[in-house]
């Protein structure tokens, strides 16, 4: 097996991904796929890394985890807030900026 | 896995992996890629994150065959450790039961959507595929020769510390955000001396009638009500005149709403 199979299978997993964000309502669902996006991102950049022989792609991947942690946090927070205002956790219903 | 095992002989180029690591991949990439379709496709939000887990797990299993046992680690730690319970935290938080709204807002949106990912997997595999099918991986086994961990600390507190250090700021950024966000002022509760005072300048000093009197007044000025609903002339006062005071008396809303 060629280790570039690897970039095959996360560009399906990024496809997948991508197609989750664009098919599902539900607001934290959305969100699991744009984590599952950058899992595959990671992926890539893991198998980079080795192909190339040097750990930048590693680094690289370290910092979109914490890049990631960070993001999920405030996320799942305006998520909460949007609840709480609007009794819902769907992306269709919050379509204004107030109320 | 498989690398790892040649790590005496000096690190040589490869273009072909090991026959475990091969079955490693064909048996976990298939359970990945199912996972992940899964997470998709499933009506339920908490399934959805088990299976976005199952997903987590393979990818950390393959960080772990490519020579990335750190990654692997904070793969299974951060991700599905961490991140994952606080999806589930905030699924309970907002409900389970919060179900799929099935409403197209833009129709035809799920289908074009499909039908792109396929285009999209279908544009980035077949080429893809076919430029990079004989790579030559110079593998990791020299660069991790005293250690994955000990390497990644070296450049990242040499080369990425400034990426390093900016991060930390980001990470506070992103603690107060998430704070500001989601924490509710809560208006502090009246005490019971309060909630006196106010009854007593109110509206209401004494209770309120209890339920079941349907009676709109209780002053000696209302008339009293015969049987049929009638008022009974007896019951009403003749001492001021009539077109003096307003006291004409008014009948009750609700009469016979006994």
């Amino acid at each position: 097996m060629n280790p570039s199979n690897y970039l095959l299978l996360s560009a399906l997993l990024f496809t997948v991904g991508a197609v989750g964000v664009l098919v599902r309502r539900n607001a934290i669902v959305v969100f699991m796929c744009v984590e599952l996006m950058l899992n595959a991102v990671n992926l890539t950049l893991v198998t980079f890394s080795r192909i190339r022989g040097t750990l930048d792609g590693q680094i690289i991947a370290f910092f979109v985890m914490v890049v990631a942690a960070a993001e999920v946090v405030v996320g799942l927070a305006i998520i909460v807030t949007i609840f709480r205002t609007r009794q819902s956790a769907s992306v269709d219903d919050a379509n204004l900026l107030k109320y | 896995m498989g690398v790892s095992a040649s790590s005496t002989v000096l690190a040589a180029a490869f273009t072909q992996t090991s026959n475990g690591e091969a079955v490693a991949f064909w048996i976990l990439g298939p359970i990945a890629l199912a996972a992940a379709l899964l997470m998709v496709i499933s009506k339920s939000a908490v399934h959805s994150a088990l299976w976005l887990v199952l997903t987590m797990f393979c990818l950390a299993a393959f960080y772990f065959i490519q020579d990335a046992p750190f990654l692997g680690v904070v793969q299974i730690i951060v991700y599905t450790g961490a991140i994952m319970v606080l999806f589930l935290f905030v699924l309970m938080l907002v409900g389970v039961d919060s179900s799929e709204s099935l409403v197209e807002t833009l129709r035809g949106q799920r289908v074009t959507a499909i039908l792109l990912g396929i285009g999209f997997a279908g544009l980035l595999v077949f080429p893809l595929g076919a430029a990079v099918s004989h790579t030559t991986a110079q593998g990791l086994t020299d660069v991790n020769a005293e250690g994955n961990v000990q390497a990644i600390a070296r450049l990242l507190f040499t080369n990425y510390v400034w990426a390093f250090e900016v991060t930390s700021a980001l990470l506070i950024v992103a603690a107060v955000g998430a704070m500001v966000l989601a924490h509710r002022e809560r208006a502090a509760r009246p005490t019971q001396r309060e909630l006196s005072i106010a009854r007593i300048r109110g509206a209401h000093p004494s209770p309120l009638p209890g339920p079941g009197i349907v009676a709109h007044h209780d002053s000696v000025d209302t008339p009293a009500l015969l049987p049929d609903g009638s008022i009974a002339e007896l019951s009403l006062s003749r001492t001021p005149p009539a077109d003096e005071g307003g006291t004409t008396p008014e009948l009750p809303q609700n009469v016979g709403g006994r």
